[in-house]
């Protein structure tokens, strides 16, 4: 049904009108222009997609306009502040969490979530956390130690 | 940029490649300092098979000096997450003395880098290190001498330190390379080896420098070819047949007239829908319909086996020695086994993408592919015009591992883009990408030993079937050998229903699997520890090496028969690296599920450019090669995939994550080797020889299943 959309998406207001069945990854990557989320697989498998609405961790190749109206989307884009890297994001460059890149925006917004719903996780709390982000490059170790040494530095801190 | 400034050609008289490109292109960039090549300064390996003998007219440069000192490196190699982008800057700030913050490189543009075989078979560093090293040695003593010049001094008395060449009594005496570089193109034809820097004198390289795509990567900010946005671009969803080889009966394409934004796109085998949006195209083309011939086929996952070995072709000698005959003579014990592999899918992050776009005559197209000078020949071919009208540029790539040497989805892309006018964008679906992958394909492996009483292996024979040669050639020191391949992973007509290509170290990944598990069969028959067993007919002094460090830093106890402990060890050489690990592993009898607990791994690859990028590399291959191991199989009907989508193709997932831990042996006397692939050629057959010891039962398949681990299980009880 095409209507006027609204919702705020990395801390600014946006409005849209357009047909809000329309999936939100492909709404953010081609009307927004905002390419950092990724496609990998479509059917909620791999995680590439994933953006944090109102605080939890969302497969946004599921999730269509209509079910984000009104809510609080943070992308990949969004995590930068006045040019400071998020503290996750340089925990990943420090650690060297990455190899092709692609998998990685993801894996840092499922992170995100993880880290606000526990921000002192174990490592089992990890693993179990970040399951269902494929990474076929194998960052898989890295990954951790990146989200173990963000949780220390964020610890007690509120973003 | 046209300043007016004085023309200095200082370059090999009379070139008669020189031409009206490169002439634009030296231009293009302002003024500078440029080093070309020529192709005899290439390996035999790398150098473009050309027709005539006359000097390439198509330009190539390895670095450029601007003039505000920044330098520019060219390589046709492409970054796919291998940390070429960064080593290969290493060398060239190393060997400029410049700082490495300075340096950046230009990857995989048909337009502006050197041509390029394609980055896979883990050559970067190998292949292409050492001429950008000796490109980059000769600018520097070319800026030396341009130095003396400017400063009225002999050029023994001058120093550079970051960029800054200076009078080492006198350093306010000083010029920079910028500032050398300015008001002037220079050529400098790359003919003779100038001295590159002694590893002694080494600043950069062999240490870990933060990645040069890191920024880029955490923010989302990088660039796949799925994010180039072009004005007027289309988005487009292609009809696909149910089954390679399928016919298409009928079509009606009725269904796409409900969205006015829709165009359907025709041109014989290629159907496709065009749309502004990419959700557009997608639901647009699900409304068309199309009826297709799906040929019969008997050939599965259990009857491609006798169908591939009826089939094969004769072999071919990979290594030999001795007399087999002899051998067998001298053999008290005598070995066989036969091993398979399956065919599995690269399953990159990033699926096959491309964006073409018309300018002018010319057709520019950003495609994720390892190979973009042959994506450039091959657009050119599709379209029918001239190579030099196609301009490749390949943006970060999104996860290769040999699948992305294939680039159907560039020529997609060019001819739709032609056919419309615009710019097209073709990212495949996941289903799409499964469907069209060119699969590890499915192997065979033979082998045959025997020993005599010592335990020394008297002779071996092993043949491959459809693996490739790659992992085939004798390591071990036995007297009397004979190594075949049939058939290359590319397959022969009628072998494979559908593609196969190379997956990451391809035939090595299958072939050391069989190979090290036969090594470990025979230790288990004889009452023999599985690493002194090796070590008994092992002569190479790097093999030995790795294996003596890996048993070491493992605490490998000696053992005369299984554990019970699930302690399993490969070896192999690959890609001119010699590479161990060891592996625990627990086995869930019950359910047949394998837990891999701790990997050591040791490799030595000669000189380490980047220690952290290698380390990456390392744990990178032993973590996708938990998949190829355990779960990974395509399923299929002849012609049909039925592993379409992450659902049912298992790869690994954090939970699987073992302790990892890497050595890098210290080898400065070696040239650097290969990097991307070692790893991963000795995880199957660890785990293998790990669940071996655990349980009793030995796997001849890959993946090594739970069902298939319950059968073993059940066989060894029996």
């Amino acid at each position: 049904m095409i209507r006027p959309v609204q919702f705020r998406l990395n801390r600014k207001k946006v409005r849209l009108e357009t047909d809000d069945e329309r999936i939100l990854l492909w709404v953010l990557r081609s009307d927004l222009a905002l390419t950092g989320t990724k496609y990998g697989c479509g059917e909620a498998h791999c995680g590439a997609c994933t953006v944090v609405v109102d605080g939890k961790a969302v497969r946004s190749c599921q999730t269509s306009l209509k079910e984000i109206a009104g809510k609080e989307v943070l992308t990949i884009e969004g995590l930068e502040r006045n040019g400071h890297l998020h503290p996750l994001q340089k925990a990943f460059l420090e650690h060297e969490a990455f190899q092709c890149g692609f998998c990685t925006p993801g894996m840092i917004m499922n992170a995100y979530a993880l880290l606000m719903k526990r921000p002192s996780p174990s490592k089992t709390d990890i693993l179990k956390g970040m399951e269902d982000n494929l990474c076929r490059c194998g960052s898989h170790l890295r990954i951790v130690k990146a989200i173990q040494a963000a949780a220390k530095e964020m610890k007690g801190v509120r973003r | 940029m046209n300043q007016k400034r004085s023309e200095e050609k200082e370059t090999v008289p009379d070139d008669p490649g020189f031409s009206l490109s490169r002439r634009r292109f030296l231009q293009g960039l302002g003024g500078g300092l440029f080093v070309l090549f020529s192709y005899n300064v290439l390996p035999a390996q790398e150098r473009r098979p050309t027709d005539t003998q006359a000097l390439p007219s198509d330009f190539n440069a390895f670095l450029r000096i601007a003039p505000d000192g920044k330098v520019t490196g060219f390589t046709g190699k492409i970054e796919m997450g291998q940390g070429v982008v960064t080593s290969l800057a290493q060398i060239l700030a190393e060997e400029l003395d410049v700082p490495l913050t300075s340096v950046d490189m230009i990857l995989g543009d048909t337009d502006l880098c050197p041509w390029d075989m394609g980055t896979f078979g883990s050559r970067s560093i190998r292949f292409f290190g050492p001429p950008l090293r000796e490109a980059a040695a000769e600018a520097r003593a070319l800026l030396i001498q341009l130095a003396a010049e400017y400063l009225g001094l002999g050029p023994e008395r001058l120093i550079v330190r970051n960029g800054l060449v200076q009078d080492r009594d006198n350093p306010n005496k000083q010029v920079t390379y910028g500032r050398l570089a300015q008001g002037k193109i220079i050529e400098r034809r790359l003919t003779s080896k100038p001295s590159p820097k002694p590893i002694s004198q080494y600043r950069l390289i062999g240490k870990s420098s933060l990645r040069k795509d890191g920024v880029l990567k955490v923010t989302g900010k990088a660039r796949y070819a799925g994010d180039v946005p072009l004005p007027n671009m289309l988005y487009a969803s292609i009809l696909r047949p149910p089954a390679h080889g399928a016919k298409l009966k009928s079509l009606d394409p009725s269904g796409i007239e409900k969205d006015r934004e829709a165009k359907l796109i025709r041109e014989g085998d290629l159907i496709a829908v065009l749309h502004p949006y990419p959700d557009g195209a997608e639901k647009a083309l699900s409304g068309i319909k199309a009826e297709w011939d799906v040929p019969q086929s008997d050939l599965d996952p259990k009857t491609i086996y006798p169908h591939l070995l009826r089939v094969a072709p004769e072999g071919q000698v990979v290594t030999k020695g001795g007399d087999l005959g002899e051998g067998e003579k001298q053999a008290k014990s005598i070995f066989e086994g036969t091993y398979y592999d399956h065919y599995m899918a690269h399953a990159p992050m990033e699926t096959h993408t491309a964006m073409a776009k018309p300018e002018g005559d010319r057709m520019v197209v950003w495609v994720s592919t390892q190979r973009p000078f042959g994506a450039k020949d091959e657009i050119a071919r599709a379209l029918s015009i001239p190579s030099e009208k196609v301009r490749v540029i390949t943006p970060f790539v999104g996860g290769g591992f040999g699948g992305k040497t294939a680039n159907r989805q560039a020529v997609e892309a060019a001819r739709l883009s032609k056919l419309i006018g615009r710019p097209v964008q073709v990212a495949w679906s996941r289903r799409e990408e499964f469907f069209y992958d060119t699969f590890r394909p499915a192997a065979i492996a033979k082998v045959g030993s025997g020993t005599d009483r010592e335990g020394q292996i008297t002779y071996w024979t092993f043949d491959a079937y459809f693996s490739g040669p790659r992992g085939v050639e004798q390591l071990y020191a036995i007297p009397h050998h004979r190594e075949l391949f049939h058939g290359h992973y590319t397959g022969i007509p009628g072998a494979h229903p559908f593609s196969t290509g190379a997956w990451r170290a391809p035939g090595a990944n299958f072939n050391v699997f069989a190979r090290e598990c036969h090594m470990d069969t025979m230790a288990a028959k004889l009452g023999w520890d599985p690493v002194e067993f090796r070590l008994k007919n092992l002569a190479r002094k790097r093999s030995r090496r790795v294996l003596l460090t890996v048993a070491e830093k493992f605490g490998w106890k000696k053992r005369t028969k299984i554990s019970g402990r699930g302690f399993g060890v490969a070896l192999a050489e690959d890609a001119g690296a010699y590479v161990a690990g060891i592996g625990e592993v627990e086995v869930d009898r019950a359910s047949g599920r394998v837990q891999v607990k701790r990997i050591v791994y040791v490799q030595d690859m000669g000189v380490v450019i980047n220690p952290a990028g290698a380390t990456t590399q390392m744990e990178g291959g032993l973590t996708m090669g938990l998949g190829q191991a355990l779960t990974e199989e395509v399923r299929f009907k002849g012609g049909q995939i039925l592993d379409l989508n992450f659902d049912t193709y298992e790869i690994p997932r954090f939970s699987w994550l073992p302790e990892i831990e890497t050595v890098l042996i210290d080898n400065p006397d070696l040239s650097p080797q290969g990097g991307g692939e070692p790893s991963i050629v000795v995880v199957a057959a660890l785990i293998g020889n790990a669940v071996f010891d655990a349980t009793g039962a030995r796997l001849y398949e890959l993946p090594m299943t739970r069902e298939r681990v319950q059968e073993a299980l059940a066989r060894s009880r029996a």
